[in-house]
């Protein structure tokens, strides 16, 4: 390593890569990528086999083609549950991080817009709810939820994913890079009242943070487990994650539900996959805002 | 984003400029409007139950006679702090989940920043390619992953564990679930956490790096001497963030509790709050367990910030200054 760089060094400046260390690196970079990629290439497989097949190891031929009648049991499983469980995710997720979403930017455009008394403060102790730790807080907001009887309900999963102080943060530093004092200051003058100019101004220029934070609140809330399981019994209220879950704790006694989470896996990774090949622009961006400055 | 950050200072010192009342109305009702429902939630579903948690931490219920006379809530001060700190089980889940963070977070984060400054180089091809690739796991849900990765840990299923077995190596991971999870986590979090630290790096002003190649330095000194420091910033706030999720771990322990007995009811602290809650209906220490987790995330965020930031200081800001 010391002997190329200091080759390289000497070497160096006319700026020509070399073949061998071109080669090294896209080596390096195949290499993780082959990591990342075989578990999913695995589950694409696994899921268009049966049983057997899939506890014998054995690998797919077109004779042991089994995807349509896995979708099939998928579909038809405890009387259809697991397309209730995608609709309950896709209804948590979906609605809780549009809504949780247009909560924070509100929130962040009012931190980055106004001036007013404590306001520093107040942010901080945003800031400081992003350090509390989610999953410590499940137990007590299950305990809280049962005293208000909420335990078991939609609602006991959906409130709570409406918060999310990281998203404030974000949404503040994109308020700063999206809307300039000057256009709020003509909406002004034009006689737009501040509640009117955020709506119809503000929003619109910092569209973008807003999908960002809806984008990482989706996916937190695709992704959450802790709560719905301290929260929920009825399992037709599961989101997709809890229901998976509950399969794959009785594959030792019904292996026959071993294509089932394989199965439901594949279909559970589709909406997020399309939404983060989509809206790569939108996560880049957000990355970048919540952690290079 | 950061050369328009100013004016957040701007709009609001042209305000005051204003006359009346009807500024005033406008400073305080609009943003009052504007932070009550964040607010509301926030303190609903954050501030109560961490006060709720603390609350519970220092009652316990005590049943009356043979359990006949229901139970009576009394109040126990630190009670049920020395009960979970002087319990085996919880301290065992503590120095799991040590040894894991051990493990897993400067793993992540050296492999993530390798990656990083791998794609970073000018030698790379498909580079939009190998970014989506390998931030693509970040997609898969937490659970959907934790199953997946149990299925190619299990002997008949995996053919990662057939081919071993073929090769003449019995790999066992089933039985070993500190790797276990750890795997799990770097597959899950490297491809996200790379992805910051690939921007950091191209946020990088060019004149920079070729003022150190006029310098003579290499690639292997340019990234360690100069794009390295540059990105401080961003491996401070990844490493904040990582130490805060990886204190949280219970996801990927917990499913795999369900399929091998290597991995028991109480393996990470968080599991153990789990189990004091709705296995033994002990809320008073499940609480106080929570707690001591918070706190011990609190003081290792604190640590990490206040160690960034001290070196922080020091260093030389020439670079977005500079550049700006």
């Amino acid at each position: 390593m010391t002997t190329a760089t200091a080759q390289r060094g000497a070497a160096r400046v006319k700026g020509r890569p070399w073949s061998l260390s071109r080669s090294a690196v896209n080596g390096a970079l195949v290499l993780a990528t082959a990591y990342t990629l075989l578990p999913l290439a695995w589950l694409l497989t696994a899921a268009a086999k049966n049983t057997g097949d899939l506890l014998g190891g054995r690998t797919l031929t077109p004779s042991t083609w089994h995807l349509g009648a896995n979708l099939h049991a998928l579909a038809t499983a405890g009387d259809g549950i697991y397309f209730r469980w995608y609709v309950n995710s896709l209804l948590y997720a979906g609605i809780g991080a549009l809504l949780c979403a247009l909560v924070c930017v509100c929130a962040g455009y009012a931190f980055h817009v106004y001036s007013f008394p404590g306001k520093e403060k107040l942010f901080g102790l945003v800031l400081l709810g992003v350090l509390v730790p989610t999953t410590a807080l499940a137990l007590p907001m299950y305990l809280l939820a049962s005293k208000l009887g909420v335990v078991n309900t939609f609602w006991a999963v959906f409130v709570p994913s409406l918060v999310n102080p990281f998203g404030v943060y974000l949404a503040r530093v994109f308020c700063a890079g999206y809307v300039p004092g000057e256009v709020l200051e003509a909406a002004r003058m034009d006689g737009a009242g501040e509640l009117r100019t955020f709506w119809s101004v503000g929003l619109r220029m910092v569209m973008p943070g807003l999908v960002t934070v809806f984008l990482f609140q989706f996916t937190a809330i695709w992704n959450n487990f802790f709560l719905p399981l301290v929260m929920l019994s009825d399992n037709r209220l599961f989101p997709l994650s809890l229901g998976l879950y509950s399969w794959n704790t009785q594959t030792h006694a019904f292996p026959e539900y071993y294509p089932l989470v394989v199965t439901g896996s594949l279909l559970g990774i589709v909406p997020l996959v399309i939404a983060f090949v989509a809206l790569q622009r939108h996560w880049k961006a957000g990355l970048t805002a919540g952690s290079v400055k | 984003m950061t050369p328009t950050a100013p004016t957040a200072t701007r709009t609001a010192s042209a305000a005051p400029s204003r006359t009346a009342a009807a500024v005033r109305r406008r400073r305080y009702g609009a943003p009052a409007v504007l932070l009550a429902p964040f607010f509301v939630l926030f303190t609903g579903a954050t501030l109560v139950p961490v006060g709720y948690a603390v609350y519970l931490s220092l009652y316990a219920e005590h049943r009356s006679g043979l359990g006949f006379g229901g139970s009576e809530t009394v109040f126990t001060g630190l009670g049920n702090y020395t009960r979970a700190l002087g319990d085996a089980a919880f301290r065992g889940g503590f120095l799991n989940l040590a040894q894991y963070c051990l493990l897993y977070i400067p793993l992540m984060m050296i492999l993530a920043l390798v990656l990083a400054l791998l794609l970073d180089s000018a030698l790379v091809k498909a580079r939009r390619f190998f970014q989506l690739a390998l931030f693509l796991p970040h997609a898969v849900p937490g659970t959907i992953a934790t199953l997946v990765w149990i299925y190619l840990y299990t002997p008949g299923i995996s053919p990662v564990i057939g081919a071993l077995d073929s090769l003449g190596t019995h790999a066992d991971l089933l039985g070993h679930p500190l790797p276990a999870v750890v795997n799990m986590a770097v597959w899950e979090w490297t491809g996200y956490n790379m992805v910051i630290f690939f921007a950091a790096l191209q946020a990088i002003p060019r004149e920079v790096l070729e003022a150190a190649v006029v310098d003579g330095a290499g690639p292997l000194r340019t990234a360690l001497s100069v794009k390295i420091p540059l990105i401080r910033s961003s491996l401070a706030v990844v490493g904040l963030f990582t130490v805060i999720g990886s204190l949280q771990l219970f996801t990927e322990p917990m499913i795999l509790h369900g399929t091998t007995p290597s991995v028991v009811s109480t393996w990470s602290p968080n599991m153990y709050a789990y189990t004091a809650a709705f296995e033994r209906h002990d809320y008073g220490l499940a609480a106080a367990s929570s707690v001591l987790l918070a706190l011990a995330a609190a003081a290792l965020s604190f640590v990490v910030t206040r160690a960034t930031r001290a070196r922080g200081e020091d260093r030389p800001q020439p670079a977005t200054e500079a550049a700006a």
